[in-house]
């Protein structure tokens, strides 16, 4: 299918971005002066983009819906960003850290996109200390490492687990300087309602300013989406309650493909749903499970006893406890990637083994590792008689050391004491692979308009590994599109300003203000919210962890005809022209029932399991994942044709010249 | 539990506004305080009101969105938390909770309990930053070893969530607190060296220009902040500010 061209670099594998950056055109600086670009979207990726770009002399105008570019969603990444510094000398290599990132993805992305990741990832670290980032350092004063899942080594850098924070106020920082030049003007408040195409090139978009309710026109050379993900179309995930599709969305109705929507990914440890009022789920970093032990009873009845409080964790006997993970994976236990340990959670407690109120929740349990820890402590301080109380009380200083922000968090939440009984956890949605399809340089299927961090589909495949989301978006933001837009800028050089009065522009506002006027207009019966709730359901019931034909088929219809009756009863008080957060919902929401029909389209038409999407059909007697490298070893992307069931398939076939095909194995 | 609620509600900056009661059931322990007014809400809107209009995001304490005075405390009675971190279980059943937004002339009410504070962006904007270019020409990151201590001291400046508690706590409204987390991360750190003395005049002076107060030490800002951000960043400012007036 000749549409999708991936524009890869020809020459051997670690050569090919050396080579694509000595031949591209350039802008020189003079010129740059006069051509506009637009940034969507302030986080890492965002926000690492516009500052590079104003850097080079482009003129940058920003967007974001919150207050400031430094509360974008990055600023709660946790655990860390990987690069192939191989400063523990413990083997790392640029090959090493794609190897893994393409494994790690279930073998479902583009080999040279990941390469040129792991290429740039040691920089970014350079950089980030050079702003100033405060790092965890040892003693020595040197960087400090740990290790995430699904590698061999260490080469997570992290500053306590606010490393995203840190890195966003990192490129704030960049940003600021800019803005302190003249050289971005950054509007917050401002929600991007339309791409604006003008003779097939994105030349600008509609915003909505979210105080006064006006909408804007600006125009631009180019167009950066760097909009986030998804994942608030299950209603309940570890995003940001703002988090949404909508940019990527309009865009993608402007003829930008859609790429593996149904690529999600369901983090193994949050703290489990409590009750229907419930906003969102928080995430308990995975470092956890390098200490903590996961279970529930052996037997059922134990199950129900603990589900109706009969039974506490602590009275259940040792070998009356499943650590199903280590029984079923032992020689990767409790560490296996994301997505096995999730399915496996689910499957105990479909089962009926789960172990809260709702039995939709599993142990971790940290008693194993105190005791270790403690006797440890005893010994290298010299306490041969130390007894089991104090043995206790060592053991818990090393954890809290360690973990002590998280269980603090855990506490304030759940109001249990995770050092005294076991952590509840349960897989909540936390990140989607896929997004919009680009090329090598980032440019979406809309010339002009490009996609960069958790917005595209790029890199992470079918599964992402940990603290590699907050990579790829500084290295799309800092040292990828920087070229690859320059590249494209080269023929605008001549063009000068876009004028922002041309029809293209007059219909594309009208378009958004019809829009708004029909939610506004809405019968006024429910609540955006009520059918985001109802939205989420089906999502988590039908596309979430498992998934069948039947199922699917069925979140089809039921999306559709959720996606009708919004339309037609939807209450949104309040006026259009001024703040209305319920209007901002709703705008998101509209697009959510739309992407969220896709999903499952995409989920049904990959007759395989894959990383994060494991269809029940298609799975080993032992319950693994079978993937089908013969008929499915492509990346999906979806061309907007009206209503999602109209939407038309095309593959990127993905050539592997460097890696060999293997199925993943964690037995 | 039942709780009466009395909430400042106000149409635009530029209309008054009043304080307005109202009454909710059904509200449990488990709830965050964010997800209790979320119910509010559900109400208002399923009777045809304009529901109650707050900032928040991540609802895990890190985006520093979320605001509120609740009972005259900014973030609420629990310490070292944010409102979307606060539980309804820190209340008890037929309470009265006051719910009005930060107040400070540098931080005017945009709707109801929304302020803005994008006067925190401008002083950052005025030096809050290391002029180094970002397109990858820096040297190797271990080429600049850190001492462990000034690194972990320099991360905690660094946690401020520029949230405006400190300010929203304070008699004389100052940004003292939130200016001097920034400026101390950069002061304990080599690379913040070379603008040193730049930065902490350009803040300051913007930190004024703003229209925020002075520091007059009473300590109240510290206890409020939701990230422990301590005093001594305010004392490592006035220290960095006066040796910058030295050197001129
Ligand atoms: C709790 C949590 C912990 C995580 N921990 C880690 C970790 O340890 N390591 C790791 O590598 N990854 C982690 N991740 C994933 C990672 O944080 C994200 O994938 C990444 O930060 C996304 O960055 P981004 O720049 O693509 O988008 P975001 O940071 O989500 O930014 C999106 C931006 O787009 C703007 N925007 C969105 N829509 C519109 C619109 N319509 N109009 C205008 N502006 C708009 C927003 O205002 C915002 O500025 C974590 C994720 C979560 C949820
Ligand atoms: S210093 Fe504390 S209270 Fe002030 S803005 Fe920062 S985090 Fe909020
Ligand atoms: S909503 Fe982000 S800190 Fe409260």
């Amino acid at each position: 299918m000749g549409i999708l061209d991936s524009k890869v670099p020809s020459g051997p594998l670690a050569e090919k971005w050396t080579s694509y950056k000595d031949h591209i055109e350039l802008v020189n600086p003079a010129n740059k002066r006069n051509i506009d670009i637009i940034v969507v979207g302030t986080g890492l990726a965002g926000g690492a983009a516009a500052a590079t770009l104003a850097e080079l002399g482009y003129n940058v105008k920003t967007f974001c819906y919150q207050d400031s570019p430094r509360r974008a969603h990055s600023i709660a990444a946790q655990g860390g960003i990987n690069a192939a510094k191989n400063y523990q000398g413990d083997g790392d290599s640029n090959y090493r850290l794609f190897y893994d990132t393409v494994k790690g993805g279930d073998y479902r992305s583009r080999e040279a996109n990941v390469y040129r990741l792991a290429e740039v990832s040691a920089n970014i670290i350079d950089q980030c200390v050079a702003q100033g980032v405060p790092f965890a350092r040892e003693y020595g004063g040197l960087l400090d490492n740990r290790s995430f899942g699904g590698v061999l080594v260490s080469r997570t850098f992290y500053a306590k687990g606010q490393t995203g924070q840190q890195l966003l106020l990192g490129a704030y920082s960049a940003m600021n300087r800019q803005i302190n030049r003249g050289k971005i003007q950054s509007h917050t408040r401002h929600e991007m309602m339309d791409l604006v195409k003008v003779d097939g090139k994105a030349r600008g978009i509609i915003a909505r300013n979210l105080v006064t309710g006006e909408i804007e026109r600006h125009s631009a050379h180019a167009v950066v989406l760097a909009t986030g993900g998804y994942g608030n179309v299950f209603f309940l995930s570890t995003n940001a309650m703002g988090s949404n599709v909508m940019a990527a969305w309009r865009a993608h109705r402007k003829g930008a493909f859609f790429a593996n929507p149904c690529y999600t990914q369901i983090h193994p440890t949050c703290i489990p749903v409590s009750g229907d009022h419930q906003s969102k789920l928080t995430l308990m970093s995975e470092s956890l499970r390098n200490d903590g032990r996961i279970w529930v009873p052996k037997r059922k009845e134990d199950a129900v006893a603990i589900q109706e409080g009969k039974l506490k964790p602590l009275q259940l006997k040792e070998e009356d406890r499943d650590y199903y993970l280590e029984r079923r994976y032992p020689a990767f236990g409790n560490l296996v990637p994301r997505d096995v340990a999730s399915r496996a959670a689910k499957e105990r407690c479909d089962a009926g083994f789960g172990v809260n109120k709702t039995g939709e929740a599993v142990y971790l349990d940290f008693t194993s590792a105190i005791q270790r820890y403690g006797k440890e402590q005893a010994l290298t301080q010299g306490l041969h008689n130390a007894d089991d109380k104090e043995v206790t009380k060592l053991g818990k200083a090393v954890i809290e050391a360690k973990y002590g922000n998280l269980f603090q968090m855990y506490e304030k939440i759940v109001d249990e004491n995770p050092y005294e009984t076991p952590m509840m956890i349960y897989p909540a949605v936390h990140y989607t692979m896929g997004g919009l399809w680009v090329d090598y340089n980032l440019q979406t299927t809309v010339e002009g308009c490009y996609a960069a961090g958790e917005a595209n589909f790029s890199d992470h495949g079918a599964n992402r590994l940990g603290a590699s989301a907050l990579m790829q978006g500084l290295a799309d933001g800092y040292f990828v599109l920087p070229y690859t837009i320059g590249d494209y800028l080269s023929n605008d050089i001549r063009t000068g300003p876009i004028a922002t009065d041309s029809p293209e522009f007059d219909t594309a506002e009208k378009e958004v203000k019809a829009r708004l006027d029909k939610l506004m207009g809405g019968k006024g019966l429910h609540s955006v919210d009520s059918y985001h709730k109802k939205l989420g359901k089906i999502m988590w019931n039908k596309c979430g962890m498992s998934r069948n034909a039947k199922e699917l088929q069925e979140a089809i219809d039921e999306i559709s005809a959720l996606r009708a009756d919004f339309w037609e009863n939807v209450k949104i008080p309040g006026i259009a022209d001024g703040m209305n957060q319920e209007l901002e919902k709703a705008g998101r929401v509209a697009d959510f029932l739309e992407l969220g029909e896709l999903f499952a389209k995409d989920a049904l038409t990959r007759n395989e399991s894959c990383g994060g999407h494991f269809r029940e059909e298609y799975q080993t007697p032992e319950g693994e994942a079978m993937r089908d490298d013969e008929n499915f070893k492509f990346a999906s992307a979806w061309e907007y044709k009206g209503e999602p069931k109209d939407a038309v398939l095309h593959k990127e076939e993905l050539v592997y010249e460097n890696i060999e095909l293997k199925t993943r194995s964690y037995k | 539990m039942k709780l009466n609620l009395k909430i400042w509600r106000q149409q635009d900056a530029k209309s008054k506004g009043k304080m307005t009661d109202y009454s909710l059931g059904g509200v449990e322990g488990d709830m965050s305080f964010l997800e209790m007014l979320d119910i509010l809400n559900e109400q208002l809107i399923n009777k045809g009101e304009e529901p109650v209009v707050f900032d928040h995001d991540c609802r895990e304490g890190i985006c520093g969105s979320c605001s509120l005075m609740i009972n005259g405390e900014p973030h609420g009675p629990d310490r070292m938390v944010t409102t979307c971190q606060l539980h309804m279980r820190k209340f008890n059943d037929g309470d009265t909770i006051v719910i009005e937004p930060f107040r400070a002339k540098a931080f005017p009410v945009i709707k109801d309990l929304m302020v803005d504070r994008t006067s925190f962006d401008r002083i950052q904007q005025s030096g809050g930053y290391i002029s180094v270019n970002t397109s990858g020409n820096t040297v190797d990151a271990n080429a600049i070893p850190i001492n462990k201590h000034a690194a972990d001291e320099a991360m905690d400046a660094a946690t401020c969530i520029g949230c405006g508690a400190c300010v929203a706590a304070c008699k004389n409204a100052s940004a003292m607190l939130f200016t001097s987390a920034k400026v101390s991360q950069f002061a304990l750190l080599p690379q913040g060296q070379v603008e040193a003395t730049e930065r902490v005049q350009n803040m300051v002076r913007q930190m004024d220009l703003e229209g925020f107060g002075n520091c007059t030490n009473t300590g109240a800002c510290e206890i409020e902040c939701p990230k422990g951000i301590s005093l001594e960043n305010i004392a490592r400012l006035n220290r960095e500010y006066y040796s910058a007036n030295l050197k001129g």
